[in-house]
């Protein structure tokens, strides 16, 4: 009786697990087989969930009839500039921030914090008009510099909490040694957190390959756009061309996938970290 | 308590820290800081775009008084508000699930851990076009299998009318976002000390007893966290609803209003002033969550 109860249990447990993966993944699996599938099966009444046959001409067509080769390049360039660029600024004073005694810490970690949760369109009119006064709208650094605003506070903050992570008393024991701070920094600290460093890269990365309004509102060429806006605004006449649609979803989206799944402990470590958003 | 004056090797140390952060902070006070501080300022003026030869002149909290005024600037809000509402209790209450369930040890567990983070991952803007194709009015997935299961008894434009649509958009945001709260809310879950629960057992405390007496009251700061987050974007949504409908059918978000009256009618004095109130609705949320939180929200002690 008790044997039985429990086989049932299980069986409900693993049909809710089944159903919740399903969710999950259901739509993004919807996309690929959409992108592989023939012209009009696309728009088969009722649907066709398997293709007839595999037809790589969607995934022809982004690069032939929209500019989608440049969409990736361009966002391949800005995210991983303004990552670097937040990383290589952002370790040092999280470093500071941490561990180094100092007045007015608090203080300025809340502003930190603060900054990160500004919202895009509060600060959307001013790097607008800056920019095209600098004559920057439609050029890489245009873009780099707003992500700026975003990505370093982010890494600021969670490497901020990596460091504080790490056992009190390795500076002491190092100055003991005759170290200076750039030995301690350069030396001791960063290799101990390289890890941690490459989580928040992936995160801020992540944030920046997505970001939309910054993107939209700052490049009006359609070749400099970045991928999100660039499948977003691909051009139709009377409808959305949606095999050309799914078929850049897909080439959007699998990067991001394999990053995400390879390197999903280091990932989840950055997400949990301090909390970020997400 | 007289405070020692500090020790020349404190004081040392303060000066690197200052020379450390420096960069940062001026890259701060240059993209971040400045921007947000002009538009308060391009909020009190008279700024078109398309009229240079104004001068733009200061027009004090005129432009904040127009909103009062501006019907759909109230549409907007409210509008941004039920949505908030809406999509983070529904976030919670699926991230909470999502990280009891993953909190289980059971075969699979690796594999819908990674699965919750596919959504994660995906752009906003790509999700949004992947979900409004699943929306179609004809060959979408959502029409066929809710059809096959017979929920409902004819296909519908799901895009259409203004309460289908904001489901739709209520769907597609939680689907996107819940997993970013599930993946806190299980990092707080795995730190709860397993004795608790072990002693409260052999009390004779109950599933449900032990959960309202352990688990929520040892999760409360996680939970705000999350919820502080989710709650923070939910407000300022753009992307979802740029892209799925544009603001059609009542599902207008104040950010979208905003950013139409900057970049499409350039009246940037009048959209700022919007950007600004969406700014201060923010800080205040973050006030209101900050104070129940404390401040072991910071990383130092």
């Amino acid at each position: 009786m008790k044997h039985a109860k429990n086989l049932i249990v299980n069986i409900l447990f693993y049909s809710a697990v089944l159903l919740f993966i399903v969710v999950l993944l259901l739509p993004f699996v919807w996309q690929f087989l959409t992108s592989i599938k023939p012209l009009n099966e696309i728009s088969a009444m009722p649907a066709k969930w398997l293709p007839s046959a595999f037809n790589v001409q969607f995934y022809i067509n982004i690069f032939t009839k929209h500019p989608f080769g440049n969409y990736l390049m361009n966002s391949a360039i800005v995210a991983v500039s303004a990552t670097l660029i937040s990383i290589l600024i952002g370790a040092s004073a999280a470093y500071a921030l941490a561990r180094l005694r100092f007045r007015f810490k608090k203080p300025l970690l809340m502003a930190i914090l603060c900054i990160s949760m500004f919202p895009t369109i509060a600060t959307l009119s001013p790097i607008y008009l800056l920019l095209r006064s600098l004559k920057l709208l439609n050029t890489y650094q245009g873009l780099i510099l707003p992500y700026i605003v975003f990505s370093l506070p982010m890494a600021i903050w969670l490497l901020t909490n990596f460091f504080s992570q790490l056992p009190k008393g390795f500076e002491e024991a190092a100055s003991i040694d005759g170290a200076t701070w750039a030995d301690i920094f350069f030396r001791i600290m960063l290799p101990l957190i390289k890890p941690a460093v490459f989580s928040v890269g992936l995160l801020v990365f992540i944030n920046c390959w997505n970001e939309y309004l910054y993107a939209l509102s700052f490049v009006t060429d359609t070749r400099m756009r970045t991928v999100p806006v660039g499948i977003a605004l691909l051009p139709s006449n009377y409808q959305l061309p949606w095999g050309d649609v799914s078929a850049a979803s897909v080439v959007a989206t699998v990067p991001l996938i394999t990053l995400v799944l390879v390197f999903q402990k280091r990932i989840v470590a950055g997400l949990t970290t301090g909390g970020i958003k997400g | 308590m007289k405070r020692n004056p500090p020790s020349p090797l404190l004081r040392k140390e303060a000066k690197i820290a200052w020379l450390m952060m420096a960069p940062a902070l001026i890259v701060l006070c240059i993209v971040a800081v400045y921007p947000v501080l002009r538009t308060f300022w391009l909020s009190l003026r008279e700024m078109s775009l398309k009229n240079p030869g104004s001068g733009f002149p200061f027009i004090g909290l005129a432009n904040y008084a127009e909103t009062f005024t501006d019907s759909r600037a109230i549409t907007d809000i409210l509008f941004t508000a039920k949505f908030t509402l809406i999509t983070v209790a529904l976030e919670l209450l699926f991230g909470f699930g999502a990280a009891l369930l993953m909190n289980q040890p059971f075969r699979g567990r690796g594999l819908t851990r990674a699965a919750i983070l596919v959504p994660w991952a995906i752009p906003t803007s790509v999700s949004a076009l992947m979900w409004k194709f699943i929306y179609n009015d004809q060959y979408g997935l959502f029409n066929d299998i809710l059809y096959r299961l017979g929920v409902i008894p004819a296909y519908r434009s799901w895009l259409s009318t203004s309460s289908d649509t904001f489901m739709s958009l209520v769907i597609t945001d939680v689907w996107k976002t819940f997993p970013f709260m599930a993946l806190l809310i299980l990092a707080g879950l795995q730190m709860l000390p397993a004795e608790l629960y072990e002693s409260a057992k052999l009390d004779g405390a109950g599933v449900f007893k032990r959960f309202r007496h352990i688990t929520l009251p040892l999760m409360k700061r996680t939970l705000l966290v999350a919820l502080l987050f989710r709650t923070l974007d939910a407000f300022r949504v753009f992307d979802l609803i740029s892209v799925m409908t544009g603001g059609a059918n009542g599902t207008e978000s104040i950010a979208i209003y905003a950013h139409k009256q900057m970049m499409s009618f350039l009246n940037f004095g009048y959209g700022s002033a919007l950007a600004v109130i969406i700014f201060l609705v923010v800080f205040i949320i973050s006030l209101i969550y900050m104070r129940f939180i404390g401040s072991d929200m910071l990383p130092i002690e």
